[in-house]
């Protein structure tokens, strides 16, 4: 295609294998040697990785790995150290976290961040902020405009609650809502801004094994009907086996595996990883 | 649909509200059972309800702490002053010189507001309450050293002395200096201050549920979320923050002609803080609770001319009373139960983020 940057990329051995589907497509995200240091420290070096179109892709590891901050780059909230982030083709470089979100990521925080004092239904319309198309003006003298974009955020937030069956709540006050529902809110707002990729960071943190089972369904669900790529940071190995198409494990701030989740599973250096070395087996 | 329409009937019953309070007191005046003190004090009441009103925008909806809310008055007064003055002649009708009078007024304070609020707003917390309360110093210090005259030849401004501002002899002095405006026609009237709070209260109302609304108050709840939903948030910031300034612009117009001479220092840190007394007792983000408050504390100072001496002690008193009776979990169950006991609905416990 025409940007430069995509042909170098295409060049570089990427070790990850895209699925099937998304295979003869460019891959909606690719980032290559992305890496950053908070003063002498180095918190992620070397981060290669690209996903399909569709895919869903899970980025695991133990405590303090780097994974946040894999997503805090990917959104912009730290500046990258090194690397290249392409977004559909395009370079990110320059973009700021707004830009970001326009350009197509949303995501989910790993300590909720909603706003806490508005209700369910404004979270989402917040969400939908930028596809809610009147002035600032045509708000204050209620134009016809205002009326019917108003009219239609308010529909497609319900829609979109209704993906968690969380239609009752929309005038709930979100700081009010029960643990697992923030999270689920947190991933409906993100939806509402039309993103091509979502970030979920620890989306089933402190749910329960029925919940989390749901939880996955649901991903599936966004991943089918919104035709997205889902990338998530999860501990929890039911949920990452049970959905992800392509794994990455982090440790140290550094890839040390790539591949399916059989493949995963028995890497011998992700066990390692994981549970420390054998000493027998040496 | 439910929520939409809690928040459109709490809108209308703050425009039934500021009526009531209009027609009660246009009664009172028709029947002549009002004191001449309290009469006086009718228009800076609408003033300094606006100024709640515009106030709150800032610090209760946006988030931000700001201690120079005056400054913006003090600008929208003497704007207001001195296009009311020179207009004397070329726009007879007083009703529409005090229009226009606001209008510039909110023009040049909204002006004021961005050429502060852009550096202002990158700032956070602290830092931005102080650099607020020295901008206000700042307004208050120039318009010390301002002159302005007006004659044949048109408006005549310098920061030096009355007599270097070069008038013919037909001039007219309409800001001297720390003397402040002098020579005013007081044209504005307790109509047009009800009328002023009324557009304030569309304004305010109106654009708080709109997409912009959420968006100052999602900034508010969470500012790296808001921006991970691509949300400009200087940019909502900024809004809030201008068309505050504006507002209080059109309230220092409003309170400035209704005096026959004005000073600087009326602008002070003082007021500032006193507008940020009304917004906090009346509840932050809470429009009616700001209009409660912004007419109590105005009009408490003069029912308790008869304690002279004692007066302040009292009124800080009465403020530190409401305080705790309106914070306090124990005396807020109280209420409810009283409330309860009438048969009325109970306080919701949260602000609702809309009053």
């Amino acid at each position: 295609m025409a940007n430069p940057n995509e042909v170098k990329l295409v060049a570089m051995p990427s070790k990850n294998k895209l699925p099937e589907r998304d295979i003869d497509k460019a891959p909606i995200l690719e980032v290559a040697h992305l890496g950053i240091d908070f003063g002498g420290l180095t918190a992620v070096d070397d981060f290669n990785i690209a996903i399909g179109r569709t895919e869903i892709a899970g980025l695991i590891g133990p405590n303090g790995a780097g994974k946040t901050t894999v997503f805090n780059m990917l959104t912009k909230v730290y500046e990258p150290t090194r690397g290249m982030i392409l977004l559909d083709g395009k370079d990110t470089a320059h973009m700021t976290t707004v830009q970001i979100n326009k350009a197509g990521i949303a995501r989910t925080f790993q300590n909720i961040r909603l706003f806490d004092k508005l209700s369910v239904e404004d979270n989402v319309k917040i969400g939908l902020h930028n596809n809610t198309d009147y002035s600032v003006f045509s708000g204050i003298i209620r134009a016809p405009k205002y009326w019917r974009e108003e009219k239609k955020a308010h529909e497609r937030a319900l829609d979109l609650l209704g993906i968690f069956d969380m239609q009752d709540l929309a005038n709930a006050q979100a700081g009010s809502l029960p643990y697992g529902a923030q999270r689920r809110l947190e991933i409906v707002r993100a939806l509402a801004t039309q993103p091509k990729l979502l970030l979920l960071d620890e989306p089933a943190a402190g749910m329960n094994p029925s919940e989390t089972a749901e939880l996955m369904d649901n991903i599936r669900k966004i991943r089918d009907t919104f035709q997205i790529a889902v990338m998530l940071i999860e501990h929890d190995m039911n949920l990452v086996m049970g959905i992800c198409e392509g794994i990455a494990v982090l440790n140290f701030g550094k890839i040390i595996a790539k591949g399916t989740p059989s493949e995963i599973q028995n890497d011998p250096v992700v066990i390692e990883a994981y549970l420390g070395k054998h000493k027998e087996e040496e | 649909m439910k929520k939409l329409s809690k928040k459109t009937r709490s809108g209308f019953i703050n425009y039934g509200l500021i009526l009531v309070f209009f027609l009660v007191f246009q009664i009172l005046i028709s029947t002549g059972s009002i004191t001449n003190s309290l009469k006086g004090q009718l228009i800076p009441i609408c003033a300094y309800m606006v100024m709640a009103v515009s106030l709150n925008i800032v610090v209760g909806f946006s988030g931000e702490l700001s201690l120079g809310h005056a400054g913006f008055m003090s600008v929208g007064a003497f704007t207001g002053v001195i296009v009311s003055t020179s207009l004397m002649n070329a726009v007879p009708n007083t009703g529409l010189r005090l229009l226009l009078a606001m209008v510039i007024g909110a023009l040049f304070a909204a002006i004021a507001g961005v050429i502060v609020g852009i550096p202002v707003l990158r700032l956070r917390g602290d830092y931005l309450a102080i650099v607020t309360l020295a901008f206000g110093e700042i307004i208050k210090n120039i318009l010390n050293c301002l002159y302005v005259g007006y004659d044949k030849a048109g408006l005549h401004i310098s920061t030096k002395d009355i007599a270097s501002i070069g008038m013919d002899e037909t001039g007219v002095t309409i800001v001297n200096g720390p003397m402040g405006a002098i020579g005013i026609t007081k044209i504005s009237t307790f109509l047009a201050g009800v009328i002023l709070i009324l557009i304030v209260l569309f304004v305010t109302q109106n654009m708080m549920n709109s997409r912009t609304g959420r968006a100052i108050m999602g900034i508010r709840d969470n500012r790296i979320a808001a921006e991970a939903c691509g949300l400009n948030v200087t940019k909502y910031k900024l809004i809030a923050f201008v068309i505050s300034a504006a507002m209080a612009g059109a309230a220092g117009a409003l309170y400035a002609l209704n005096y026959s001479t004005i000073v600087p220092k009326k602008f002070d840190f003082n007021t500032s803080i006193l507008v940020l007394v009304f917004v906090v007792l009346g509840g932050m983000g809470n429009i009616r609770g700001s209009l409660i408050a912004a007419a109590v504390l105005t009009v408490l100072p003069e029912l308790l001319r008869k304690f002279s001496d004692y007066r302040m002690l009292i009124y800080a008193i009465v403020l530190i009373v409401i305080m705790i009776a309106t914070n306090n979990e124990k005396a807020r169950a109280i209420w409810n139960r009283v409330f309860a006991g009438l048969g009325a609905k109970p306080r919701k416990k949260e602000a609702d983020g809309n009053g």
